[in-house]
Order: C-alpha cells, then sequence, then structure tokens
C-alpha cells in the first residue's frame, strides 16, 4: 500500500514533467512539428536589410506567410540575398511580387512584407522576387533630411 | 613563516583529498554493476522523497516568481508603449535563467539539505556501517539510488518551474493588466526558440541537478558521525551547492549565449 502511493506520486510527477515539455515546446517556443515539410524557398535581394535577422516573419497584408530562413551576400551583385520559406498553402504569390523590408511599430522588428502583383504565374521553388525594397535606415534618412535642409 | 606555509599546504591537501573522494564516491556508485529489479523500487522512492515532495515549493514560488515578472516587465515596458513584450520577457527570462537557477537554489534547500541529513544520519547511527557488514555496498544500495533520483528530478522540476512561472505572467500580463492576450503569445512564441532556449535551459538544469545532487549526497557520506558534524555539512551542502550554481549559470550562460 505503502509503495502504492509512492509509485502513483511519481507517476503524476513524470506526467507533469512530460506535459509541462509539451506546453514550453508546443504553446511558448511555438515549435511546429510540420513546419519543414510544409514550406518552399523563395530569394530576393535586398540593398540593404537593415536590422533583418534569420526566423524573422515574412507577412502579406500583415498575416504571416512564411519566414526568413537565411541571409548572406551575393558576391556577383554584391547585395544581400534573403533566402525565405513560404508556406505550402501560399500559392497566390505572383511572378510579379514585391517584396519589402518593413517595421512592426515605433521600435519593433524587421520583418519582410509581401504585395503580390497582377501576372497569372506563380513563384516557384527556387524563385527570386524582382522587386524588392530595402530596409529604411533611420541614419540615412536624417542625413537626407540634413542635407536638404542645409541646402535650402 | 614556515608554519603559515604549511597550514596553508595542509588546508590545499585536504581540499583536493575531499574533491577526489567526492570523484570517487561519485564514480563508484554510478559504475556500480546495476541491478535493475532492486534498483528501480529504491530509485523510485527516492524520486518521490526528492521530486514530488519538492514540487509544492516549485510550483508556488514558480507562479510567484512569474507573476512578479509580468509587473515589474508591464510597469517598465508601459513606458516605451510596448507592453506586448511582456510575454517574451517573462518566457526568455523564465525558460533561459531563471527556472534552472531558482529551481537547483530552491532543490538545494529542500532536497539537497534533506539528503546530506539523512546519509549523514545514517553514518552516525552506524547504519552505513552495518550495510557493509552484512556484505551490501552502501554506495550502491543508499548513495547511487539518491545521485539518480536528483538527476533524473531537477530537469522536471525546472520545465514545472518555468511553466507555471510563465502561467503566473499570463495571469498577471493578460487577466489582471489587460495586455492583449494574442499579442502576448504570439510575441512570446516569436522569440522563445526551442533548440536554443527550452533545450538549453534543459541542459543547465540537468547539470545543476548533478552538480547539487553531488554535492548533497557527498557531503552526508563524508561528513564527522556527530550531531555537530551532521549539522556542518548540511549548512555546508546549501551553501556549496548555491555557489555552485550560480558559479556553474555563469560559465554555461558564456559557452550556450555568449558568442564564445
Amino acid at each position: 500500500m505503502r509503495m502504492r502511493t509512492v509509485e502513483i506520486g511519481v507517476g503524476a510527477f513524470m506526467l507533469a514533467g512530460i506535459l509541462a515539455l509539451v506546453v514550453l515546446a508546443l504553446n511558448v517556443s511555438g515549435l511546429k512539428l510540420s513546419e519543414q515539410a510544409g514550406s518552399y524557398k523563395v530569394y530576393a535581394r535586398f540593398d540593404n536589410i537593415g536590422g533583418l535577422r534569420p526566423r524573422a516573419k515574412v507577412a502579406m497584408s500583415g498575416v504571416q506567410i512564411g519566414q526568413v530562413k537565411s541571409i548572406r551576400i551575393d558576391k556577383n551583385l554584391l547585395m544581400a540575398e534573403v533566402e525565405m520559406e513560404i508556406f505550402n498553402d501560399v500559392d497566390y504569390l505572383t511572378v510579379d511580387s514585391s517584396a519589402s523590408i518593413l517595421t512592426s511599430g515605433l521600435l519593433g522588428e524587421q520583418y519582410i512584407g509581401v504585395v503580390p502583383g497582377a501576372e497569372d504565374d506563380v513563384l516557384e521553388e527556387g524563385a527570386f522576387i524582382q522587386d524588392t525594397q530595402s530596409a529604411l535606415v533611420l541614419e540615412e534618412l536624417i542625413g537626407k533630411f540634413l542635407f536638404n535642409k542645409v541646402s535650402e | 613563516m614556515l608554519d603559515v606555509l604549511q597550514r596553508l599546504g595542509r588546508g590545499a591537501l585536504s581540499r583536493l583529498a575531499r574533491v577526489g573522494r567526492a570523484g570517487q564516491i561519485l564514480l563508484q556508485s554510478l559504475l556500480a554493476t546495476p541491478q535493475p529489479l532492486i534498483m528501480v523500487p529504491l530509485v523510485l522512492k527516492q524520486i518521490y522523497f526528492v521530486g514530488v515532495l519538492s514540487l509544492v515549493i516549485i510550483v508556488v514560488s514558480g507562479g510567484f516568481i512569474g507573476m512578479v515578472l509580468g509587473l515589474q516587465g508591464y510597469t517598465i515596458l508601459v513606458d516605451y508603449g510596448s507592453e506586448q513584450a511582456v510575454g517574451q520577457m517573462v518566457a526568455l527570462s523564465l525558460v533561459r535563467e531563471l527556472a534552472p537557477v531558482v529551481a537547483a537554489l530552491l532543490f538545494a534547500g529542500r532536497a539537497g539539505s534533506a539528503l546530506t541529513a539523512e546519509i549523514g544520519l545514517m553514518k552516525a547511527t552506524e547504519q552505513l556501517a552495518s550495510l557493509e557488514m552484512i556484505g551490501v555496498d552502501p554506495l550502491r544500495r543508499i548513495v547511487a539510488p539518491r545521485l539518480w533520483a536528483g538527476f533524473i528530478c531537477m530537469p522536471i522540476l525546472a520545465i514545472i518551474f518555468a511553466v507555471v512561472g510563465i502561467w503566473g505572467g499570463s495571469l498577471v500580463a493578460v487577466d489582471w493588466l489587460g495586455i492583449y492576450e494574442g499579442s502576448f503569445w504570439a510575441n512570446m512564441q516569436q522569440s522563445v526558440d526551442f533548440y536554443d532556449d527550452v533545450l538549453n535551459g534543459i541542459i543547465k538544469a540537468v547539470c545543476f541537478g548533478i552538480v547539487v545532487t553531488w554535492i548533497a549526497v557527498f557531503e552526508g557520506y563524508d561528513c564527522i558521525p556527530t550531531s555537530e558534524g551532521i549539522s556542518q555539512a548540511t549548512t555546508r551542502t546549501v551553501v556549496y551547492s548555491s555557489l555552485a550554481v550560480l558559479g556553474l549559470d555563469f560559465i554555461l550562460t558564456a559557452l550556450m549565449f555568449g558568442e564564445l
């Protein structure tokens, strides 16, 4: 009888631990088990990516449709090349879509906003988004503003 | 002059000998030939004492620490208009740091001291010696189950601490201070990475569990078998394991998050 309560207690303890781990994984870190399977890759080149980082979200009209996989320098064009993973159910990004690096809120993280175009063909795995707009760098903006003030 | 030098040398040698004995005890009890039929019930019983009975203090302090984090984070972040980031702040600080460290400190106080006192009293009342007399290895019978129980319990306690803490934080931030629930959880999910944050936190908890249990068991096994010796050993367990946890935490954090 004594051993029984001990074993029941230990069983409940283990179960609580496993449940807590599942909560941490799914609810807190937002781990999705089928993330790798359901996405295709799309690339875009930017003059300046600002503070964009891997795992940043890719959004259309503010709704997340994918995430940034990796960022590197294209050695031939000397531009930043961003690799994005777009969810498979997003099959309406046309080949003339445009991508721009935006900031969520005043101090928020940077993300890629995608706006579809008017063509009929859609982006396939490994395609490039041609129409891109770089991140807004605050220093450059202030620099331009000051320059304009001086020349007035 | 030479006396001072001699005292220094003697102190250093006895410290070194203690470290050596500690390593010996750890290795001997972990490498002792496993006997599943005897070991499993013993380990289960120790998990009950070390883990299940520690749940209350872990859950209560986890909840309150999460609530305090939510409250403090809110009062600071609301000045910058980014109070939605409370979720991210609570979750990251709990998962990465507070859950393993505070759970380990509580574990040292709640379970470590009890382990030391129990083994120390067994030694003082010559139970360990009589076990040896009847041909039972006390390291295998007494020490090993306690070590394994500590190794198993500590990460589970830390995970439960983190979850309860995040729940406490959401209770204060969402239900009381009225942060929008969606952005609270979305911010958290976006910033917390399962492998970088959660798994690293669990690795920390495993390391702390090993260190705290090891210190507790060794101090008990190595104590002077008098009532005074046991009380000193219990104090040393809490002090040494707290210091070890905090020091080790810095090293582990530097290795995991510090781009070294």
